[in-house]
């Protein structure tokens, strides 16, 4: 089915109208004044971080709640996409009188550096005047927080009500404790971990190489033709069973036959079409996810998340990274994730404790997997309202 | 000091006792009640450790630091002197290994107080010496196959308990229909009994 494309005919992946935009537009972005080191020793200047803000910021400064979106989630956490139109992907926890109080906080929520929806990433225009691709320095997530720290000293909010995060954002929640021990007074931190296991570099490691053996790849130097997009959704679709668990899936879809496309009675094809609905959800998933996400920026946060360990740079000790926190921490995991299974919650649990430091620990019962932490779960809502209260 | 709330017998008698701004860890902290009352009236620092999810979403959703885990799994996680007090209230009479768990309680608290069902109140003694049937009394409800007591004691194998481990008792609280009764004869007469121990 692939036909040569030329790449005048190329229509643009949203994503990039979208970057360009929220590059531009100080309503949404802010450039940094300082150029940001980065822990590879390089610099990266220019520095936008493109950021929602809800709610009113108090007299006194001291309302301001951080949200640190998971690797393929934006600072739309609260408000539309402005692409797909979309809710918010975090809209059932942050609004007026949710369990994020939007009347009560003054959220932000900020796209990562490396990300592709209006921050510095490898689809925004570099040093030769074109897209930085693969020449765009590879970030950490302490790099990603060190660039939100600079973000909130430009908007003047030195200390923060609470930090909340899920999966990345989570690991971005306890980066952000560990280098600003004082900075936070609550840390919340949902289905995450304090390193990246084994088998979570393997999934991604699967998502790069899907990207890179894409025909389009090119180097990463695709962005005046077409984009490899059949590889980049290959990787959000293994990324996605991830998120899932067995019993989801075989709850939402079992063995059931997707209707065929003349609206007959589902019934196998005797050959390679989505003969099942679950190929039907995964291939959907993926052809979406490739309109609004950069492969480049794929593989930079998903080699972020890999290189995380905060215990390794302290000594292997993981309590030291906290060892002078102030903050008061609550750890949420999820009996289905099979990607940051509860063990993750704990050991963060233990070097908290091991630091003295005030930490709530709860597994939450979901059907949903790692998503749990996105969806209605019983208990979620409670637990993070009356801890961020 | 304003005046605690009504709880439990034996959580009162503890309540009364914690000085202000200690650092506590209450094991088995159910909904949190104890906690909440000794980090309202008297500003202490407190912890707990709960193993049903639910009562630990509804302490943390009160505030409170509350770790889902247990006595056994999670206590040895802890460091050394971490807490001015550990608090295990009517749980040693639950656990599969009561004496590691009383060395634990004083490792990670520089003293313990350590609460149960007293197996050896005279109903207990009437319904087994007399009646030939595991005993279901207002102390304990359960019948015995459905009683999560796996490790019944007395007043008396706890002393005994105590004394092996190498720690010693340093207050006794009896309770008995809701109220605190005297030491003479406790064993018969007590339903509950509540330990203040300490390191030997």
């Amino acid at each position: 089915m692939q036909k040569p494309v030329r790449a005048e005919l190329v229509e643009a992946p949203y994503f990039r109208l979208v970057q360009a935009q929220n590059m531009q537009d100080p309503a949404t972005a802010l450039t940094l004044p300082d150029p940001l080191p980065l822990d590879s020793g390089a610099t990266l200047s220019p520095v936008t971080i493109a950021y929602e803000r809800y709610g009113q910021l108090s007299p006194e400064r001291d309302n301001a709640v951080l949200i640190f979106h998971a690797l393929t989630g934006d600072q739309y956490v609260a408000s539309p996409h402005p692409a797909t139109g979309k809710p918010g992907w975090w809209d059932r926890m942050v609004g007026p009188d949710k369990p994020i109080d939007t009347d009560r906080y003054y959220v932000i929520c900020a796209n990562v550096i490396g990300g592709c929806m209006g921050s510095t990433g490898p689809a925004s225009i570099g040093p030769e005047g074109k897209p930085y691709g693969q020449n765009f320095p590879v970030v950490t997530i302490h790099d990603m927080v060190r660039a939100i720290g600079r973000l909130l000293d430009t908007l003047g909010i030195e200390r923060l009500h609470a930090a909340v995060g899920g999966s990345m954002g989570g690991m971005q929640a306890l980066a952000f404790a560990s280098q600003f021990p004082t900075r936070a007074e609550r840390v919340l931190v949902l289905a995450s971990a304090a390193r990246q296991s084994a088998q979570n570099i393997a999934f991604h490691e699967v998502g790069r190489q899907a990207i890179m053996a894409d025909a389009n790849w090119n180097g990463g130097d695709y962005y005046e033709a077409a984009h490899p997009d059949a590889g980049l959704a290959v990787a959000r679709m293994a990324a996605h069973i991830t998120y899932l668990s067995e019993a989801g899936l075989t709850e939402k879809f079992g063995r059931r036959l997707q209707q065929r496309p003349d609206g007959t009675d589902g019934a196998k094809s005797f050959g390679f079409e989505a003969d099942f609905e679950v190929e039907s959800y995964l291939r959907y998933q993926g052809s979406g996810f490739t309109r609004r996400f950069d492969a480049n920026s794929y593989l930079y946060i998903t080699r972020a998340m890999d290189y995380f360990d905060l215990a390794e740079e302290h000594g292997g000790r993981l309590a030291d990274a906290f060892a002078n926190t102030t903050a008061r921490f609550c750890i949420v995991s999820f009996d289905t994730d099979w990607l940051y299974p509860t063990e993750e919650g704990r050991h963060i649990v233990r070097a908290l404790n091991a630091a003295g430091a005030p930490v709530s620990f709860v597994e939450l019962s979901s059907p949903y997997g790692h998503d749990g932490f996105l969806l209605e779960t019983p208990g979620l809502d409670e637990v993070v309202r009356g801890f961020v209260s | 000091m304003s005046t605690l709330p009504d709880l439990r017998p034996d959580l009162a008698a503890i309540a009364g006792i914690i000085p202000d701004g200690s650092r506590v860890l209450d094991i088995g902290c159910g909904e949190g009640t104890l906690l909440a009352a000794l980090a309202e009236h008297k500003g202490v620092d407190a912890r707990g450790l709960e193993i049903d999810p639910e009562r630990v979403a509804t302490c943390v959703a009160h505030g409170l630091s509350v770790v889902q885990g247990d006595a056994e799994a999670d206590l040895v996680h802890y460091p050394d002197d971490a807490f001015d007090y550990a608090i295990l209230g009517q749980t040693i009479q639950m656990v599969d290994r009561p004496a590691e768990v009383i060395d634990e309680l004083l490792r990670v608290g520089r003293a313990a107080f350590v609460s149960f069902p007293n197996f050896a109140h005279w109903r207990m003694r009437v319904a087994l010496g007399l009646g030939g049937r595991m005993p279901v009394t207002p102390a304990l409800p359960e019948s015995w196959h459905a009683t999560g007591n796996i490790r019944n004691l007395t007043v008396v194998d706890f002393k005994e308990l105590v004394a092996d481990r190498g720690a010693r008792i340093e207050r006794a609280w009896y309770f008995a229909k809701g109220r605190e009764i005297g030491e003479f004869g406790a064993n018969l007469r007590a339903e509950f009994a509540l330990f203040l121990v300490e390191r030997g």
